[in-house]
């Protein structure tokens, strides 16, 4: 989580940074932002850290967590995201999240919006246990699903569930820009009380004529499963019948996603769907787990390895030399990242699924193919 | 194998992977148990540590508000002094726990299991001369496997001393008693000089310019350390200093001193503590040495017990294990490197409990003790003979 330095090429910044080598010459080999940050946290600049200012229920299930950046902050374009470090019983998770509010926001905040994922550990500790005053390291915004700048576009929103936070972030900007244009929004949520920001999207449908917003409920009250208006081209072109001169921007679970794409592409129009995704950065845990492919990432070497022998050894074979000490898991000298896939720590039997996950790799085995950082 | 020469112990393999498989339940269960307490621990020493170091340094400033050059009331000798010793005192406690509790340990990686990028044993560096990865090296590779084993375990005697009756008598060994106090008093240089390539250079394996890589490294990081503490602090103190002594009749040449001088004590003391403990961890009275070909072909189990045969606990309070890294449980920490120190303490009910029941000896005295026979051993085994350890380990 370390931020990317911003290379400038003005005299003052040059100037600052001189500054700031000197003084992070007074706490080597640390730097002087370790020691600023006692005082407070959100003036380090080794680790940007963001303050929970407030914390709002949205439905039953998702909250917004308003959070207070520190210093060296850049504002978001509407519809981006950012990564959030979360310590869940004392291991540090990495999550993305989209900033659901405008980058307009005139109180230094930015706010994100949650929902517990079914067997979600991090999403439900979010929502649940995430407290008032609880420092978060954070990254800085990023992505590239947000509206352009300055070309007069009709957009046509069709979210989902928690996908909404991407088009409200957007709305609230062009509200608050006073550039709102004529916009159709499809949202798709269980019943009228699961509606994130409910009651906004009504009050702005009520006094936007150019804003209309179709709400889909898919449950009766009380009931468990999808029941009913699942998208589909007719409900499509009912609810908004010039959805092919829009643009569409899109977010939601796999499944409305994939459905828009079939749709978008039939219609030779696919450059004008634009899709932000919730669920990118997770490796599938295998069923049965066995061996796999093993891709050695800065070597440009893949080899096929089975779910017994450990990594170190497959990279060895394979005419490699990574690091390595005591081949017996105590000395942590062969450690190294995973970049995407499946490993099995053969001690404990634990697989390891999460990208950038420290590998051990003379007691890991493949579980699945997987990319190393070696 | 037959013929080896087997661990001096009177257990059977059987007995011994038994006893591994013991060791590797409570190893774990600890590791299974950690969570969000162990986090703020580590989090709250260091903390604890960094406040500690600022503080102190400040200290150290606040004192030469006190030299008798000030006509205020307090001004004097005795306040300055008492004042900066205070400072002093609180660095060199905070460097004291940065090198033991927090950089030892994060280095042995017992805390990767929290992913928190910011306390990962791969990116952390110390606050001592030895780069981190470099004595990551040379400790957890070389000295944690071969624990104790002469000729593969660098730390055996450290190339310059005989501590134990295995290794042959020479009268190089003569001065040691001499050599232990330098390296008492200079540790952290000796650690940052601790590298097999220079032992390779001195023995003739190596030209001197293959040393150049490795020494620039060193040397960075030496430069690094000595330029904080003997010249951007005593420098900035001196830089305020002069137009204040054109009211105030001290010199900057003065303040500079103190300052520099307040910090050398603050390492020395750093270093002698360090000492103390390290080497109450493998040379007191009762610790086994072993030979290559005794560990030849070793089992996990008859690993386990090279690891507790070779070490020893020191005995003391809740702080005084804090401070020393938690490495007054030697033995815990040589089974299991990787755990997380706060954990040391309820690992080591239990070790000590299992090898009661083998039967095995279970090194663990007070620091006066384990100090006082390190320094005794170190006198007697400058000359030749020496008493070796029984045949037989028994408790």
């Amino acid at each position: 989580m370390v931020t990317p330095a911003q290379p400038s090429p003005d005299s003052e910044t040059t100037w600052r940074q001189k500054l700031s080598d000197v003084l992070d010459m007074f706490a080597f080999p640390l730097r002087t932002s370790h020691y600023v940050e006692l005082v407070n946290p959100l003036w380090s600049t080794h680790q940007m850290q963001a303050q929970v200012v407030d914390v709002w229920d949205e439905t039953k299930d998702a909250r917004t967590i308003t959070l207070r950046p520190g210093v060296n902050w850049r504002l978001n374009r509407p519809g981006q995201h950012v990564r959030i470090g979360i310590p869940i019983e004392g291991r540090h998770y990495t999550r993305t999240y989209t900033i659901s509010s405008p980058p307009e926001r005139n109180d230094d905040c930015f706010t994100i919006t949650v929902k517990i994922i079914d067997g979600g550990r991090v999403s439900k500790h979010i929502v649940r246990n995430i407290k008032v005053g609880d420092y978060l390291p954070i990254g800085l915004p990023q992505g590239d699903f947000y509206l352009p700048d300055a070309s007069p576009i009709q957009p046509l929103f069709i979210t989902a569930g928690s996908g909404i936070t991407p088009a409200m972030s957007m709305l609230r900007s062009l509200v608050a820009q006073e550039r709102l244009p004529d916009t159709v929004h499809i949202h798709y949520a269980p019943h009228e009380f699961d509606v994130i920001f409910s009651k906004e999207l009504r009050q702005l449908a009520a006094d936007k004529a150019q804003y209309h917003l179709h709400e889909v409920h898919t449950q009766e009250f009380g009931e468990q499963k999808q029941t009913q208006g699942y998208f589909s081209q007719e409900q499509l072109d009912k609810l908004c019948p010039d959805w092919k001169e829009r643009d569409c921007y899109a977010c939601g679970p796999p499944g409305l996603l994939a459905a828009l794409e079939g749709v978008w592409e039939q219609a030779g129009l696919s450059r004008r769907l634009h899709i932000e995704r919730f669920l990118a950065d997770f490796a599938e845990i295998p069923k049965d787990a066995v061996g796999g492919k093993v891709r050695f990432a800065q070597s440009n070497l893949d080899v096929d390895a089975d779910s017994e022998t450990n990594l170190l050894r497959i990279a060895e074979d394979a005419g490699m030399n990574p690091p390595h000490g005591c081949r017996m898991g105590i000395c942590h000298t062969c450690n190294t990242k995973l970049l995407s896939g499946c490993v099995r720590d053969l001690r404990t039997g634990e697989v390891l699924n999460e990208s950038g996950a420290i590998v051990q790799t003379c007691v890991c085995a493949a579980a699945g193919d997987c990319e190393l950082d070696l | 194998m037959a013929t080896k020469k087997p661990l001096p112990v009177d257990l059977t393999d059987e007995q011994i992977d038994e006893f591994g498989r013991e060791m590797e339940s409570i190893y774990d269960d600890i590791m299974k148990s950690r969570g969000e307490s162990d986090r703020q621990y580590i989090l709250g020493i260091i903390r604890t540590q960094r406040s500690m170091a600022l503080i102190g340094r400040l200290f150290m400033y606040a004192g030469l508000f006190f030299l008798p050059a000030w006509s205020h009331a307090l001004a004097g000798w005795t306040a300055t002094l008492l004042i900066m010793g205070l400072g002093t005192f609180m660095l060199g406690t905070a460097k004291i726990l940065e090198n033991m509790e927090i950089a030892h340990n994060v280095l042995h990686a017992q805390w990767d299991w929290m992913k928190d990028p910011d306390i990962q044993s791969n990116t952390w560096e110390w606050d001592t001369m030895s780069p981190s990865d470099r004595w990551m090296h040379s400790h957890n590779v070389v000295h944690h496997t071969w624990t104790n084993v002469l000729e593969k375990d660098l730390d055996v005697g450290y190339g310059i001393m005989r501590v134990t009756p295995l290794q042959e008598w020479h009268p190089k060994y003569l001065p040691q008693p001499v050599y232990f106090i330098l390296l008492m008093l200079f540790f952290e240089e000796g650690v940052a000089l601790h590298e097999q390539a220079l032992v390779d250079v001195v023995e003739g394996r190596k030209k001197a310019s293959e040393l150049k890589p490795l020494a620039s490294r060193i040397g960075r990081k030496i430069w690094g350390q000595v330029r904080k503490d003997y010249i951007m602090w005593p420098g900035l103190a001196a830089l305020v200093a002069v137009p204040v002594s054109f009211f105030v009749p001290a010199s900057p040449l003065l303040v500079f001193g103190l300052v520099a001088g307040a910090n050398f004590i603050a390492n020395i003391m750093r270093n002698i503590w360090a000492f103390m403990i390290i080497f109450c961890g493998h040379f007191p009275e009762g610790v086994y040495n072993f030979t290559p070909d005794q560990v030849e072909g070793e089992s996990r189990g008859q690993w386990y017990l090279r690891q507790l045969l070779g070490s020893a606990n020191i005995t003391g309070g809740s702080l005084f294990h804090v401070l020393s890294g938690n490495l007054s449980h030697q033995i815990e920490h040589h089974l299991f490197p990787d755990m997380c120190s706060n954990r040391y303490p309820e690992a080591s009910q239990r070790v000590r409990a299992v090898a009661a029941r083998y039967g095995l000896p279970y090194n663990r005295a007070s620091l006066w003790r384990q100090f006082g026979t390190t320094w005794l051993k170190n006198l007697r085994l400058a000359f030749p003979g020496g008493r070796p350890q029984p045949e037989v380990a028994r408790a």
